[in-house]
């Protein structure tokens, strides 16, 4: 079996078989067991749900099938916040049972601790260890940790993941890029996890050092998670360290890397739903949408013991993508992150986000990835404007070929977003640069969308 | 073949006074000037002298400019001498994306053709009669 690259894939490996293609519907019988024993853990152990399960007039034992999840309350990233730093957790901090401490950067506001059991870190290293079978692992494989070990979710969680493979573990951490170079190559590795940016800065430092990773290591897998990474990145890292690049991830709320990760088919993230329920919800009404649409993002764990949450809104939006995938594996399917809730729009009713119209624009080799997003109101309706600034060589001495852009474009974006977009193409450099976090839409709309 | 500059345009106010200005302090002087708008944005097409030194100096002022090989074409100035050039050039299959004259003050016009197919089309003009332009006739 070849795939898309023209390279011949070994036969599919599995980590837990039995449940990564677990019958669905003894997989939902599995789901409701243990979401009847979280939701009970929750109340006895945690008196801020205990509170919120009261003010709904909720008890455990009214959960009895798993569309009873959505009876129950929400959790917050700001819950987390308030409950800083041990007030969610089911068991006090100096119980023999609490094994480990994380926590989230906390750049805007408290940071969000979350504890683990001894078992917590055996399931959060198996779904982690899915992954590196995933991308061809096994236990004699030899994997090199290249995410930062500490307080971040992403060192450690590939470490466990090691373990519970019974992998042979190069624990590096981040920094020392030469030295990660070297030991890759003297080592002989055979899959690097880290972000892939780090991957890429990787790949590039051999490269300098008078490498040729791709043919002359033995590394196979990159396991990249914890930062977007485009298609076109993928592939940069892929053809430089001649590896198969999967995509993880994992939110230190949650757990940490594993919640989902992608097969080496790369269509979509694998969700550990013996783990975690994942419900995909319309962020106005709250309600799950129907099967493929995108939406809210929320966990409700299901084995963890220290920190358990029940329905967690991410505010990461995504959708499950309907079907079968062709691992074989039964676990439903994520589709990357498409954005954060805080940057939806909503156009004439339809939600929006702004990656959306960046993944478009990457397909018109014509336009730079430089773009705005101008929102007006036309009377009741919104009317939007996509500003595009077009590459250097692009003749537009011809004015039809610049309306020809402009209409291809808009085409594009129809189908694909089902809004109508009067696409503009401007001046050079006029749409605003920034070092930071570009300004992506202007909303100058009268009413900017009904509540959020 | 001459060079013309064009310049992509934003339909903002001033602009094209911006564009102007920013010739004339470089001492560059424009021949013609001819401006295509649509509801969103315009195209300045100019014939300008030292051109590469215009599209320099509009590139670096942040103006979108280009560079388009065209045809000048002397042409008498009476009732039917862009016809028959039209003419003479449909005839041959050669299809014109557009064009602009002025008046040389000489007696006769200059008339700019932007075609595909610039060997044959040279070819047409000449075989129909008239005289393509050289640069230095039109600019400095």
């Amino acid at each position: 079996m070849a795939d898309s690259t023209g390279r011949v894939l070994g036969p599919e490996k599995y980590f837990q078989p039995d449940i990564e293609m677990m019958d669905r519907g003894e997989l939902e019988a599995l789901q409701l067991v243990r979401l009847q024993s979280t939701v009970t853990h929750c109340y006895e152990s945690i008196p801020f749900y205990r509170r919120a399960f009261d003010e709904k007039g909720i008890k455990p034992s009214d959960v009895t099938s798993l569309a009873d999840l959505q009876k129950l309350p929400f959790t917050l990233k700001q819950d987390l916040r308030d409950a800083y730093p041990f007030d969610l957790f089911a068991y006090p901090v100096d119980d023999a049972r609490v094994q480990r401490l994380h926590a989230s950067s906390g750049t805007t506001g408290n940071a969000t601790v979350v504890g683990y059991t001894q078992k917590d870190i055996e399931n959060w290293g198996d779904t982690f260890a899915r992954t590196i079978a995933m991308v061809g692992g096994d236990e004699h494989s030899l994997l090199q940790v290249s995410y930062g070990y500490g307080l971040f979710t992403g060192g450690l969680g590939a470490h466990e993941g090691g373990i519970r493979m019974r992998a042979t573990i190069l624990p590096m951490s981040s920094g020392n890029t030469r030295r990660q170079v070297q030991m890759m190559r003297d080592f002989g590795v055979d899959i690097l996890a880290c972000t892939p940016s780090y991957a890429l800065l990787i790949a590039d430092t051999a490269i300098e050092m008078g490498f040729n990773p791709a043919e002359d290591f033995k590394i196979s897998g990159a396991i990249c998670g914890a930062e977007p990474c485009s298609e076109g990145m993928r592939r940069e890292i892929e053809a430089k360290l001649g590896v198969k690049v999967v995509d993880i991830y994992g939110l230190s709320e949650v757990m940490g890397p594993g919640v989902s990760c992608e097969c080496r088919h790369q269509n979509g993230l694998h969700v550990a739903e013996d783990h975690f329920i994942m419900e995909i919800l319309d962020p106005n009404t709250l309600q799950p949408v129907p099967e493929g649409e995108y939406g809210e993002v929320a966990f409700t764990t299901l084995t963890k013991e220290c920190s358990p949450l029940i329905r967690y809104r991410t505010r990461d939006i995504s959708r499950i993508l309907p079907g079968a995938c062709a691992c074989g594996r039964t676990l439903r399917r994520m589709d990357r992150i498409q954005g954060r809730t805080d940057d939806m729009l909503i156009i004439r009713g339809v939600n929006v986000f702004p990656s959306q119209f960046q993944e478009v624009l990457a397909s018109f080799s014509e336009v730079t990835s430089y773009y705005q997003i101008v929102l007006t109101s036309k009377g009741p309706l919104d009317r939007m404007t996509l500003k595009v600034e077009t590459v250097p060589d692009f003749d537009f001495d011809e004015i039809r070929k610049i309306e020809d852009l402009q209409r291809r474009i808009s085409a594009e974006l129809r189908s694909n977003l089902q809004v109508s977009v009067e696409v503009k193409v401007v001046e050079p450099k006029s749409i605003e640069r920034s070092e930071g976090k570009a300004r992506r839409v202007i909303d100058n709309r009268d009413n900017k969308g009904g509540e959020r | 073949m001459i060079d013309q500059i064009t310049v992509f345009l934003e339909n903002d106010k001033g602009r094209l006074a911006a564009l102007c200005r920013t010739l004339g302090d470089a001492g560059i002087s424009m021949h013609a000037l001819t401006v295509a708008d649509t509801a969103s944005f315009g195209v300045a097409r100019i014939i300008a002298d030292t051109p590469r030194e215009a599209y320099a100096v509009l590139n670096e002022k942040g103006f979108r400019a280009s560079l388009t090989k065209v045809f000048a074409v002397e042409v008498s100035d009476d009732a039917g001498g862009l016809a028959a050039l039209l003419e003479a050039l449909d005839a041959a299959g050669i299809n014109v994306e557009y064009a602009y004259c002025f008046a040389s003050g000489a007696g006769h016009a200059v008339d700019i053709l932007r075609v595909d197919a610039h060997e044959e089309a040279e070819a047409v003009i000449i075989a129909a009669g008239f005289r393509v332009m050289e640069p230095r006739e039109l600019y400095a």
